[in-house]
C-alpha cells in the first residue's frame, strides 16, 4: 500500500475535473487527478467510432465555458484553437422551409414573415439582457440561505442588485417569464413554427421536458446566459470536444497538477471526521487533505464515499435527485458530403430538426411513458464541414443530438436501438435525401450507454435534471450546494453541482474557490 | 382573526356625492359580492351589477331539472376563508358547510383505493396496497400541512411588489422576507423546490403505489392546463389542500342547499348592510374620463355613475372587452393579451333515479360519500392531458364526482340523488371544429361510459343530464375560455405576477377601477381572498 | 398486497390476541387505541392497577408495540447507522434501549433492540416507523419487515413478577440479568422473556407467537393468583413510568418526523439523553449536527420536578420567579406519586434552570368544584428516577 500526501486528489477527469485541477495547481496545491477511462475528458472527448472516423462523442459544440475561464486557463496556448465559431443555426422542416439564424442571434436573414423577422432581434435583445443579469446567479458559488454568514449574505446582496439594475419593467418580465414555459413566451412574440420550434428545441434539449413543461423558459435562459459569458456563439473547436480536454489536461500538467488515467477510483476514504483521500480498484490507498469529485453526485455519494458516512435524510434527497437522461447522441460516418434541402452549399451551421413546439411537445409525449418519440427532434452537425481532420479525406461525419430516448425504455435498448436508429436515419433522410445511401457506419449512445460509457448515473447530460427545482442552493440537494459535501473535506464538482453541465467549466472554478477558500 | 377594515372609512369625504353610489361591482360572484361587502360595512353605499338573471357567479344552486337542485359550476367547498364566513355573519344568513367524508378511487382491474377520515383505517387501506406508503402517507400530510403554513398568512393580503421602492412596498417586501427567512434554511429550500416542481416528482418523493399517487394527483391538475408531470402541479395541488373546515385542513366538504348557499348569504349580508343588487343589468362598458373611472354602461345604455368601480370578471373581460381600447396603456393590454386563461375543464351536473352501484366498494364503506375517481395511474392523467394539448377531450377523463344528496338531505327528492361530475379535461377550442350540440353530446357520453365502467346501473338511473364544456361555463357565467381560476395557477400567474406584474395589489392603470376576481392573487376555488383583499386596497386607498 | 376486503370504516382499530380475556376483566369499558389496535387505558380503578405494579404482579398487554424484524448481512451496520447506540457492541441474546434521530440529531423516536443472532434483530418502537427505517436502508443490504401482528407481547412487572414466572414453570428465571433475554419452553410454545421493562420495577416483558395468547394469559393468572397478580391499563403504568423517569412520545416530546413548526422537536441532549448518544462509534444520522450541539452551550433540557403540594403540575408554565415575569419552560408530564409520596413532574427548561436543586416556579390551576384558582407553586428541579428500588437490578431476582 503506498502512501503518497496531496493537498487534493480530483476524482474523475472530465473537463470540471480538470478545470479544479487546474485551478488548485495555478494556487500552488498539489493535486492528483484520478480518470477511470484510459484518456481524460469524461464526455468531452474525440473518439474514433468507425475506422478512420472520429466525432466528439458527447458534446459537439463548445458554446457555454465562459471566456474568463478560457482566458484564465490559457487555453489557447495550450493547444485550443476553434474551427468555427459564430456559426448559424439553420431551422429545417420538410415541405415548409428554412428558418437561418445568424450566429450573433440578432438576425434572421430568410425564411420568416416580416413580422417575425422584426421580433426576432428584439426578443434577443430582451432575453439577451435579462440573461446576462442572471448571470452572476450562474458563476459564482450559491449562497447558503439563512446560515448567516457574511459572505452569503453578500452574494444575496449583489445578485438583488445586479437584479435591480435591470429596471422595473425588465426586472417585472424576468420574475415573470422565468417559470413559465418556453411554448408560451414563444407564443407570445412570433408567429412562425419552424422559428418556435428552433427556439424551443434550445430551451428542452438535454432536459427531461416539453415546450409546454412550465420551466423551460429558464432553461432557455441558463443557455443564453452562459452563451452571453463565453462570448463565441456556437464553436467548434478543431479537433473536436477532445482537443479542449487535451488543452485542459496540459494547463492542468503545466500548473503542476499529477493526471492518471485508467486508474478507477473504488471508495472515498473517511478517516473519523474527514474525507482522507481515495482507495483505487486496484487496492492502492491515496491520501490527500481533501478530495473532490467530478462524478456525479448519484455516484460521488452513494456508489464511492457510502450511505453509512451519511445521514439518511440526505441520502433519501440524494435518492431523489432526477438524474434520468432523456438525450442521445448519434453518429454516422458518410462517404460524402450531405445535402440539406433548404441549405445552399455545405452545412457549415448547426441544423435544427424541430419544426414546430408542437411537434417537439409531441416527441415528448412519448417519452413519458418510456418510449422514444416516433418523431424525434434532433440538433444535427457535420464536423468535417469545418474541420476536414475528423475523417478519411473526402469523407465526412455526422454528429446528432437526439430527443427524446429515455434512459429507461419501456421494451429495453436491446431491441430499440436498431428501431430509433432506424428513425433517426429516417427522419435525416427527409432533410437530406440521399444521406442515407451515403452512411458507412452508425453509433447510438443512448442515455444507457452514456451511463456505462461516461460513468454517470441515469446517463444524464447534466448529471442531474436542470430544472428550476435543482437549481442554484437546491444542487444538487439542500444543504450540500456550496460544492462541500457534509462529510468535511469533500467536494464535489460535477455538472451535478450548480451551475449544471454542458461543458461550462463552472462547476470545477467555484469547487477549487470553495478549497482555496476553507484551507485558508 | 382578519384584517378587518376598520367602519366609516370613505363615508364622510363623500357625503356630498351626487352619485346614488359610491361604488360599482361589476358581477356578483362570490369575489364581487365579498368586496361589496366590505365595502357596505366600511359605509360605502355600493352597487353590484349582474348581467344574469340569477346571482353567484360560479357559486350558484339551480334547479335545472324537477325538483333537483345541482350546484352546476362549482361544487364542493373548503378553501372559502373562516375570516370571511365569520365578518360576514353567513352562518346567519344560512350558510352551513359540511365535511364529506373521504373519497375513493377505483381501479380499472376492479380494485379500489378509498380514502378514510379515521387515520387507523386509512392507515390499513392505504397498506392494503404498500405498507410503506400507509406511513409515508403520514411524511406526505406533514409536509403539505407545513407548506399550508407557509402560505396561510399569504391569502389574506396584498402580495408584496417586488420591485417596490415606497417605503410601504418595502416594508412589505420585508416582511415577506422575514416570513420567508423564518422557515430556517432547510424549509427555505424546500418551500422554493416545493413551489417549482411537478406533482408526478412530488408524490416520487413519498409513495411507491402507483394507486395512491393517482388518486392524490387529481387535486394537481383541476382546472389547469398541464400534467401531473408539469413543473408547477405541485402547487396546485397545495392550492387545493390549503382549505380547511372547523380547523382540520385540508377537508372538503358541501355547502348546504348547494354552492349557491354561498352567494346567498352574501347576497342577504349585502341587503343587509344596505347595498344593493341588480340582476340582469349586463355592463356593456366601464368608463373612464382623464384616466379616472367614473362609472359604467349597461347593455341597455344607461349610465350609473360611481368614482370606484370594481370588476369581479376575469382580467381579460374586463380590460379587453369591456372597456375602450384607448383607455388603457398598449403594453399593459399586451400583458393582459398574454394572460394565460385557457379553458380545460368540463362539468356534468346528473339528475339520479337512485343512488349508483359501485361493485368494487364494499357494501356500507363511506367513500362513496366523499369525492370518487375513476383514474388509477399518474399516466392515465398525462395521457388525458396528452389529448387536451390536442384540442380534443380526454378519451380517459380524469373525473371527480360526488353525489352530494347522501349527505345534504335539500338537493334532491327523497330517494333521488343528484351527482356532480367535474371532468379534467376538455378544451376549450376543438380541433375538429366548434362546439355543437353533438360534439358536446360525445363528449357527455365519454364521462357517462368512463362511470359506467365502474357502475353497472348507472345509465340507467339517469334522469337527466345537463353537459357543460368551458365553451357554456364561458358563455353562462362569463369566465373566458371556462377557466375556473379565471387564470392558470402556474407560477408566472401567481403572487406579485397575478394577474399582471405591476398591477398585483387589486389596483389597475386607470385610477378607481379595481379587480377583485380569482385573477388576483390568491386565485380562484370559491375561497373568497380576493375579495376580501381587493376591499381592504380599495378602503386604504380612500382612507388616504 | 393484502386481498381481504375487511370493513376498516367499521373497527379502524385492530384487535390484539388478549382482547377477549381484557373484556373479561374489564369492568369500566374504557378503551384507548394505540398504534392502530385497541387497548385497555383502565380495567377497574388507575389506583388499584398502579399498586399491582409496585407491590404485587401486574400483567399489560405491549402487543401493539410496533416490532421490526431487522435482518441481513448489514444488518448490525445498519442499526448503527440508525441509532445513537453502539450495536455492534451490544451481545446476541441482550436487549438494548435506544434513540434515533433525524439529519438535524433531533429525536424521532425510542425503542428497544433486540440482538437474536449475529446480524438478526427486533426493534420494538411505540410508533410506526417504517417509513424512516426504510428510507435508511439505502446503501445497506438488509431486510425490514414489520411483525407486530405476528408476536404477542405482554408486560409482567412488579416485585413478585419473577416468583410468579418461577412458578409458571420456567427455571432458572431468576438469573436472568436486567436488559437480558431468554427462550424457554413451556409445553407446545415458546416463549421469549426479556427482563425489561416501563415501570422501573422488577420485571419482565413476554413474548409468544398470538395461538398461545390466551394459554399464556391463562397460565399467568392462575400462577400469580396468590400473588394478587392483577391486568392493568396504561393510565396505571403512565404513574409508574414517570416515577422510573422515562419518556412518553408525544408527549414529552413530539418525534421529529411529526413537527409542523419550526424549533418544536428535540434532540437527545436536550431530553437528557445525552448517555445514549457514542460519538465514537463512527457515523450515524444526527451525528453531526449532535456533534456540533454538544459543542455548544445547551439552550434548554428536560428534567425533573418535584413539585410543593399535591395538586399534580399538568400542563404548567414554568417560571423563574413567583410572580411570573420570566417563563422559562413548561412542565410535559406530572403526578401524585403514590409510591414517594411526592409530586412528581418532567419538565423542558430553559438553561441554566435545569439544573439540580434550581427552585422554579410552576403555575397551576385548581378546579375547586368548577371554580378555577390559579396557583403559583414552588418546585425543585431534582435526580431522576424519582422511584428506583434496588429490586429492579439485583440478579438473581427473587420474590420481593
Amino acid at each position: 500500500m503506498s502512501v503518497a500526501r496531496y493537498d487534493a486528489v480530483v476524482v474523475g477527469g472530465g473537463h470540471n475535473g480538470l478545470v479544479c485541477a487546474a485551478y488548485l495547481a495555478r494556487a500552488g496545491r498539489s493535486v492528483l487527478v484520478l480518470e477511470a477511462n484510459p484518456h481524460v475528458g469524461g464526455a468531452a472527448v474525440t473518439r474514433e467510432f468507425a475506422p478512420g472516423f472520429r466525432v466528439s462523442a458527447g458534446a459537439h459544440l463548445l458554446h457555454l465555458m465562459p471566456k474568463r475561464l478560457i482566458a484564465e486557463l490559457n487555453l489557447s496556448r495550450h493547444g485550443l484553437s476553434m474551427a468555427a465559431t459564430h456559426m448559424p443555426t439553420y431551422a429545417l422542416a420538410s415541405g415548409v422551409g428554412t428558418v437561418r439564424i445568424e450566429a450573433a442571434a440578432r438576425s434572421a436573414s430568410d425564411g420568416l414573415t416580416a413580422a417575425d423577422a422584426q421580433a426576432l432581434p428584439e426578443f434577443f435583445g430582451r432575453m439577451h439582457t435579462l440573461a446576462a443579469a442572471l448571470w452572476p446567479l450562474l458563476e459564482g458559488i450559491p449562497p447558503r440561505l439563512g446560515a448567516g454568514e457574511w459572505r452569503d449574505r453578500l452574494t444575496m446582496a449583489r445578485l438583488g442588485i445586479k437584479l435591480r439594475l435591470l429596471g422595473r419593467r425588465r426586472l417585472r418580465e424576468l420574475l415573470r417569464i422565468a417559470g413559465m414555459c418556453v411554448h408560451d413566451l414563444l407564443e407570445e412574440h412570433f408567429h412562425s413554427p419552424l422559428l418556435k420550434g428552433a427556439l424551443a428545441f434550445d430551451a428542452v434539449l438535454g432536459t427531461n421536458y416539453g415546450p409546454r413543461s412550465p420551466g423551460t423558459v429558464f432553461t432557455l435562459l441558463y443557455r443564453m446566459a452562459a452563451e452571453g459569458a463565453a462570448g463565441q456563439g456556437l464553436a467548434q473547436p478543431a479537433g473536436g470536444l477532445g482537443a479542449l480536454s487535451e488543452a485542459l489536461e496540459s494547463a492542468a500538467s503545466a500548473a503542476g497538477a499529477e493526471i492518471r488515467t485508467a486508474t478507477p477510483v473504488q471508495r472515498i476514504l473517511v478517516d473519523g471526521e474527514r474525507a482522507c483521500g481515495v482507495r483505487l480498484e486496484s487496492g492502492e490507498q491515496v491520501e490527500a487533505k481533501c478530495v473532490i469529485s467530478g462524478a456525479d453526485p448519484r455516484t460521488t455519494y452513494l456508489k464511492l464515499l457510502g450511505a453509512e458516512q451519511l445521514d439518511a435524510g440526505f441520502v433519501r434527497r440524494i435518492t431523489h435527485l432526477r438524474t434520468h437522461g432523456m438525450t442521445a447522441k448519434f453518429h454516422a460516418a458518410l462517404e460524402r458530403m450531405p445535402t440539406f434541402l433548404g441549405i445552399d452549399g455545405i452545412p457549415r451551421g448547426r441544423v435544427v430538426l424541430a419544426p414546430s413546439p408542437d411537434a417537439i411537445e409531441r416527441a415528448f409525449n412519448h417519452a413519458k411513458y418510456g418510449e422514444f418519440s416516433a418523431s424525434p427532434v434532433l440538433e444535427v452537425v457535420v464536423p468535417t464541414s469545418c474541420d476536414a481532420a475528423l475523417a478519411p479525406a473526402g469523407k465526412h461525419v455526422l454528429s446528432a443530438i437526439v430527443q427524446y430516448a429515455p434512459y429507461q425504455l419501456r421494451e429495453g435498448w436491446d431491441s430499440g436501438r436498431a428501431r430509433f436508429t432506424d428513425l433517426i436515419l429516417e427522419t435525416l433522410e427527409r432533410h437530406a435525401p440521399g444521406l442515407r445511401a451515403a452512411v458507412s457506419a452508425t453509433e447510438l449512445l443512448t442515455p444507457a450507454d452514456i451511463e456505462a460509457q461516461f460513468r454517470i448515473s441515469g446517463g444524464h447530460w447534466h448529471h442531474a435534471e436542470l430544472a428550476l427545482d435543482q437549481f442554484f442552493t437546491m444542487r444538487p440537494v439542500i444543504g450540500a450546494a456550496q460544492y462541500r459535501a457534509p462529510v468535511p473535506g469533500l467536494y464535489l464538482c460535477g455538472a451535478g453541482t450548480h451551475p449544471g453541465g454542458g461543458v461550462l467549466g463552472m462547476g470545477g472554478r467555484n469547487a477549487a474557490q470553495q478549497v482555496l477558500r476553507e484551507a485558508r | 382573526m382578519s384584517d378587518t377594515p376598520p367602519s366609516g372609512a370613505g363615508r364622510t369625504s363623500r357625503s356630498s356625492a351626487r352619485e346614488p353610489h359610491d361604488v360599482i361591482v361589476v358581477g356578483a360572484g362570490h369575489n364581487g359580492l365579498i368586496t361589496a361587502c366590505y365595502l357596505a360595512r366600511a359605509g360605502l353605499r355600493v352597487l353590484v351589477l349582474e348581467r344574469n338573471p340569477y346571482i353567484g357567479g360560479a357559486a350558484v344552486s339551480r334547479e335545472l331539472y324537477n325538483g333537483f337542485t345541482y350546484s352546476n359550476c362549482s361544487y364542493v367547498c373548503s378553501l372559502l376563508r373562516t375570516e370571511i364566513i365569520r365578518d360576514l355573519n353567513l352562518p346567519a344568513h344560512g350558510l352551513q358547510i359540511i365535511p364529506y367524508e373521504g373519497g375513493c378511487t377505483l381501479m380499472r382491474d376492479g380494485g379500489y383505493f378509498a380514502l378514510y377520515d379515521n387515520h387507523d383505517a386509512l392507515r390499513r387501506e392505504i397498506a392494503r396496497h404498500s405498507r410503506k406508503d400507509a406511513e409515508a402517507y403520514d411524511r406526505f400530510v406533514r409536509d403539505m400541512l407545513r407548506h399550508c403554513m407557509f402560505i396561510k398568512p399569504l391569502l389574506l393580503r396584498a402580495p408584496p411588489e417586488p420591485t417596490t421602492l415606497t417605503p410601504h412596498g418595502i416594508r412589505e417586501l420585508i416582511s415577506f422576507g422575514r416570513h420567508f427567512y423564518r422557515l430556517g434554511e432547510e424549509r427555505m429550500a424546500e418551500t422554493m423546490r416545493f413551489w417549482t416542481m411537478s406533482c408526478a416528482d412530488l408524490l416520487d418523493e413519498y409513495f411507491e403505489s402507483e394507486i395512491i399517487k393517482a388518486h392524490l394527483a387529481g387535486s394537481s391538475i383541476i382546472g389547469t392546463a398541464l400534467g401531473p408531470r408539469s413543473p408547477g402541479t405541485a402547487y396546485v395541488l397545495l392550492h387545493h389542500y390549503m382549505g380547511s373546515i372547523d380547523g382540520t385542513v385540508g377537508a372538503w366538504g358541501f355547502a348546504r342547499g348547494g354552492m349557491g348557499a354561498i352567494t346567498q348569504a352574501l347576497s342577504a349580508e349585502l341587503r343587509a348592510l344596505g347595498g344593493q343588487i341588480r340582476s340582469e343589468a349586463p355592463v356593456q362598458r366601464i368608463l373612464t374620463r382623464h384616466g379616472r373611472a367614473v362609472g359604467v354602461q349597461l347593455a341597455s345604455g344607461e349610465e350609473l355613475r360611481a368614482r370606484t368601480v370594481v370588476s369581479n370578471l376575469d382580467v381579460r373581460r374586463t380590460f379587453l372587452e369591456s372597456m375602450a381600447p384607448g383607455d388603457l396603456p398598449d403594453e399593459f393590454l399586451t400583458q393582459v393579451r398574454n394572460f394565460k386563461i385557457r379553458g380545460s375543464s368540463g362539468k356534468l351536473n346528473i339528475a339520479l333515479d337512485g343512488l349508483p352501484s359501485f361493485p368494487a366498494i364494499p357494501p356500507g364503506a363511506p367513500c362513496i360519500r366523499g369525492d370518487m375517481h375513476v383514474t388509477d395511474t399518474i399516466e392515465m392523467l398525462e395521457r388525458a392531458y396528452d389529448d387536451w394539448k390536442e384540442g380534443r377531450w380526454s378519451r380517459q377523463p380524469y373525473v371527480d364526482m360526488l353525489i352530494p344528496t347522501q349527505i345534504d338531505p335539500t338537493m334532491a327528492p327523497p330517494g333521488k340523488h343528484y351527482m356532480s361530475v367535474f371532468v379534467q379535461y376538455c378544451p376549450y377550442q376543438l380541433a375538429e371544429g366548434p362546439w355543437t350540440e353533438e360534439r358536446r353530446a360525445r363528449f357527455g357520453s365519454t364521462v357517462i361510459d368512463a362511470i359506467a365502467q365502474h357502475s353497472p346501473n348507472f345509465k340507467d338511473l339517469i334522469l337527466h343530464a345537463e353537459i357543460r364544456t368551458p365553451w357554456e361555463l364561458e358563455k353562462e357565467v362569463g369566465l373566458t375560455e371556462g377557466n375556473i381560476f379565471q387564470g392558470e395557477l402556474t407560477f408566472d400567474q401567481l403572487l406579485f405576477n397575478r394577474p399582471i406584474p405591476g398591477y398585483a395589489q387589486y389596483r389597475s392603470p386607470i385610477h378607481g377601477l379595481y379587480m377583485c376576481g380569482s385573477s388576483t392573487h390568491p386565485g380562484g376555488g370559491v375561497m373568497g381572498a380576493p375579495g376580501f383583499n381587493a376591499a381592504n386596497a380599495i378602503l386604504g386607498d380612500l382612507r388616504r | 398486497m393484502l386481498t381481504e376486503r375487511e370493513p376498516y370504516y367499521r373497527q379502524p382499530l385492530l384487535r390484539t390476541p388478549f382482547h377477549a380475556r381484557m373484556r373479561e376483566f374489564s369492568q369500566v369499558d374504557c378503551f384507548i387505541p394505540w398504534s392502530g389496535y385497541s387497548t385497555v387505558d383502565v380495567f377497574t380503578t388507575m389506583e388499584q392497577e398502579y399498586f399491582a405494579i409496585r407491590n404485587a404482579a401486574s400483567l399489560y398487554d405491549l402487543t401493539p408495540m410496533v416490532k421490526y424484524r431487522i435482518a441481513g448481512p448489514d444488518a448490525t451496520r445498519y442499526l448503527d447507522r440508525l441509532m445513537t447506540r453502539h450495536i455492534a457492541k451490544l451481545p446476541v441474546g441482550r436487549v438494548a434501549y435506544g434513540i434515533w434521530c433525524d439529519d438535524s440529531g433531533k429525536l424521532i423516536d425510542d425503542g428497544t433492540v433486540f440482538r437474536f443472532g449475529e446480524s438478526e434483530y427486533r426493534l420494538c418502537t411505540a410508533e410506526h416507523q417504517l417509513d424512516w427505517l426504510l428510507d435508511s436502508r439505502i446503501g445497506f443490504d438488509v431486510r425490514i419487515e414489520e411483525v407486530t401482528a405476528e408476536v404477542a407481547a405482554l408486560a409482567l412487572q412488579g416485585p413478585c413478577s419473577c416468583w410468579v414466572l418461577r412458578t409458571l414453570g420456567l427455571n432458572g428465571i431468576e438469573t436472568l440479568a436486567p436488559f437480558e433475554s431468554r427462550a424457554f419452553t413451556l409445553g407446545a410454545m415458546t416463549l421469549l422473556v426479556s427482563r425489561t421493562g416501563f415501570t422501573g420495577d422488577l420485571g419482565y416483558e413476554l413474548w409468544v407467537e398470538p395461538q398461545h395468547a390466551e394459554s399464556l394469559w391463562d397460565r399467568l393468572m392462575e400462577a400469580g393468583r396468590t400473588r394478587t397478580i392483577r391486568p392493568i391499563g396504561s393510565r396505571a403504568l403512565n404513574i409508574a413510568r414517570l416515577e422510573a423517569g422515562f419518556l412518553q412520545p408525544n408527549v414529552d416530546f413530539v418525534s421529529s418526523g411529526r413537527t409542523l413548526r419550526n424549533g418544536t422537536a428535540r434532540s437527545p441532549l436536550e431530553l437528557a439523553l445525552g448517555w445514549l448518544v457514542d460519538f465514537r462509534k463512527g457515523h450515524f444520522t444526527g451525528r453531526r449536527a449532535l456533534l456540533q450541539e454538544s459543542q455548544a452551550q445547551p439552550l434548554r433540557r428536560l428534567a425533573g420536578l418535584d413539585v410543593a403540594g399535591n395538586k399534580p403540575a399538568q400542563n404548567a408554565l414554568l417560571y423563574a420567579d413567583r410572580h411570573g415575569r420570566r417563563e422559562i419552560g413548561s412542565v410535559t408530564s406530572a403526578a401524585w406519586s403514590p409510591t414517594c409520596k411526592r409530586n412528581i413532574a418532567l419538565a423542558m427548561l430553559a438553561a441554566p434552570y435545569f439544573e439540580t436543586g434550581r427552585e422554579v416556579w410552576a403555575e397551576i390551576y385548581l378546579n375547586r368544584e368548577l371554580v378555577w384558582e390559579r396557583r403559583m407553586v414552588r418546585a425543585r428541579v431534582v435526580e431522576r428516577p424519582f422511584f428506583a428500588p434496588q429490586r429492579r437490578r439485583r440478579t438473581p431476582a427473587a420474590d420481593f
